[in-house]
């Protein structure tokens, strides 16, 4: 059995014991808990894939992840579910084709502040037809999906991921996007369709934050734009990801956790203050963890062995 | 010389703004020839290169590589074609190992391995270039004129029928210019065709079987080596006019 398979035993092991949570005594109170963070873990993970490598920040988790919502808020009395779930990774696939072909070409700066306008734009447009055409300011979800069940397919989601996530890396289009987020210059020079790379993974990370979308719309029964399309959720996926570290698979896991968690006190807490605090958080990482949590565990690591090393030498 | 036309320059131009980098200039480079741009610094050389490899498109003009026209295309398509580049200022991937750099240029252009194949391949080329130890090196420990030689390991592994080299040759010692100079004969012997931009004026009467000489981004004049370093126009375009 080599390495990789083991990890995966592993991995696997851990998904099942964390598929019992719902059984836990007072399980509800754990899934408001852990619904959040597993939600954030599959944003970050999948927002890393593509922003890890390239370094174009995307803030355009909110306009994805509001997509799917809405989805799933207008399909659920006439299309099955599942087929809603993949309508929403199609639909969001194809809005990150869309938003990649049209400032991928460009410089980074353009892409972020592009991509933060996306979720306002969309938004606005989605207000804009509700009051004219729906008849109301947002949306009823009724459906019989509970908490678990939420928790459950976010739990997957995220295993699905992870999983896309490595055999990218093992994968010729891994090895494009690691060369482009070296020198695209050497990129282009060397064969690589640059954008094309580029606007895939993209595509990768707007499926996921759609599904994500559409999976926790249930959760509000009352869908409103304002709600679905928060741009604060672009920022905080943008900073887990930050904080746990781009250059791991397993980086925006060890941001999203943490944060997700001293979050969660902030907002009952400090209620006025989130935005500050957020900003504040952002500083903190960008000056202070560069490579995020996942860097200072390896430093951490080969410090550890590098001691080990003298010790028995 | 009977030998097939390897590339077609055609009255090729680049403008940028009001400054005219490259003004109609005209060449063209036989299969297994080794052909040395030179000329004065800011004359036009390097945007020549970048014209060839379409890391910049052409104003007016066009270059060919045999029935494909090269200056219609993206770079990207222009390396599947065939064409490999080095840079005047060294282009490695500090993040990735020495290997990996190398593995970059078999992957997605003209040669397109994977796998163990691709690793396989791309020591071989390490160990043209006389790099062979470095391979699982993290490519930031090495020097300058290393990570030139990885660069054209890189260029090679992409199995190039045309090979443009930029500079390569300047800031070598003695000892690895001959290297240097005979490693890019052997690539010529192999079938390739080379395109080199260099000012070490040893390496050019040495390789180069005939020279385009550019001043100011026009063409003054072609020819073998000794003919081309002897033409007064080239003299002065070097030297200035006062010299005697």
């Amino acid at each position: 059995m080599n390495q990789s398979t083991l990890r995966w035993l592993l991995v696997l092991a851990v998904y099942g014991v964390l598929a019992w949570v719902p059984a836990l005594p007072d399980a509800g109170g754990w899934l408001s808990l852990i619904v959040p963070m597993t939600m954030y873990i599959a944003l970050a993970t999948s927002w890393a894939l593509f922003s890890g490598p390239t370094h174009y920040i995307s803030l355009a988790t909110a306009a994805f992840y509001g997509v799917g919502t809405y989805i799933l808020a207008m399909g659920i009395e006439a299309v099955p579910y599942p087929l809603l779930l993949l309508i929403a990774a199609l639909a969001g696939a194809v809005l990150a084709a869309l938003v990649g072909w049209a400032t991928l070409r460009l410089s980074g700066v353009y892409f972020v502040i592009f991509t933060l306008g996306l979720a306002e734009l969309i938004r606005q447009v989605v207000t804009w037809l509700q009051n004219n055409f729906g008849g109301s300011r947002g949306k009823y979800v009724f459906t019989d999906i509970t908490e678990a069940h939420i928790y459950w397919q976010l739990l997957a989601l995220t295993l699905i991921v992870f999983f896309v996530g490595w055999l990218i890396q093992r994968s010729r289009l891994g090895f494009a996007i690691r060369i482009i987020g070296g020198d695209e210059t050497v990129a282009k020079h060397s064969g690589i369709h640059v954008a094309g790379a580029k606007i895939a993974l993209f595509m990768v990370s707007g499926a996921v934050a759609a599904v994500v979308g559409a999976i926790l719309a249930p959760r509000f029964v009352y869908i409103e734009p304002a709600m679905a399309f928060n741009p604060q959720l672009s920022f905080m996926v943008a900073i887990m990801a930050l904080l746990g570290g781009l250059h791991r698979l397993w980086g925006p896991l060890m941001g999203a956790i943490p944060f997700a968690l001293v979050w969660e006190f902030i907002a009952a807490n400090f209620p006025e203050q989130t935005t500050l605090l957020m900003g504040l958080a952002f500083l903190a990482v960008v000056f202070y963890i560069p490579n995020g949590i996942a860097g200072v565990m390896e430093s951490w690591h080969r410090k550890l062995r590098a001691n080990q090393e003298v010790d028995h030498g | 010389m009977d030998k097939r036309i390897a590339l077609e320059v055609r009255q090729a131009t680049k403008k940028f703004g009001g400054l005219i980098a490259v003004n109609d200039v005209s060449f063209e480079v036989h299969e297994q020839e080794v052909v040395g741009l030179i000329g004065p610094n800011g004359s036009g050389k390097t945007t020549m290169m970048n014209l060839i490899s379409g890391a910049l498109p052409v104003t007016g003009g066009y270059v060919m590589m045999g029935d494909t026209l090269l200056s219609e295309l993206p770079p990207r398509k222009i390396a599947r074609a065939g064409v490999a580049r080095t840079f005047q200022l060294v282009r490695v991937i500090p993040a990735m190992t020495v290997l990996e750099n190398v593995m970059a240029g078999a992957t997605f252009g003209h040669k397109r391995l994977w796998g163990q194949a691709l690793r396989v391949y791309s020591q071989r080329q390490l160990e043209r270039v006389g790099l062979a130890d470095a391979a699982e090196q993290p490519m930031s420990n090495l020097t300058y004129i290393d990570q030139k030689r990885v660069e054209l390991a890189r260029a090679l592994a992409a199995n190039p029928t045309v090979i443009l080299l930029d500079e390569w040759l300047a800031g070598l010692n003695p000892t690895e210019l001959q290297t240097g100079i005979e490693l890019i004969r052997s690539l010529r012997d192999e079938g390739r065709t080379i395109i080199l931009v260099e000012h070490v004026m040893d390496a050019i009467r040495s390789l180069c079987d005939r020279c385009v000489v550019m001043s100011s981004g026009v063409k003054i004049a072609e020819g073998s080596p000794a003919q081309v370093l002897s033409d007064p126009q080239v003299i002065e375009a070097y030297l200035g006019e006062d010299y005697e």
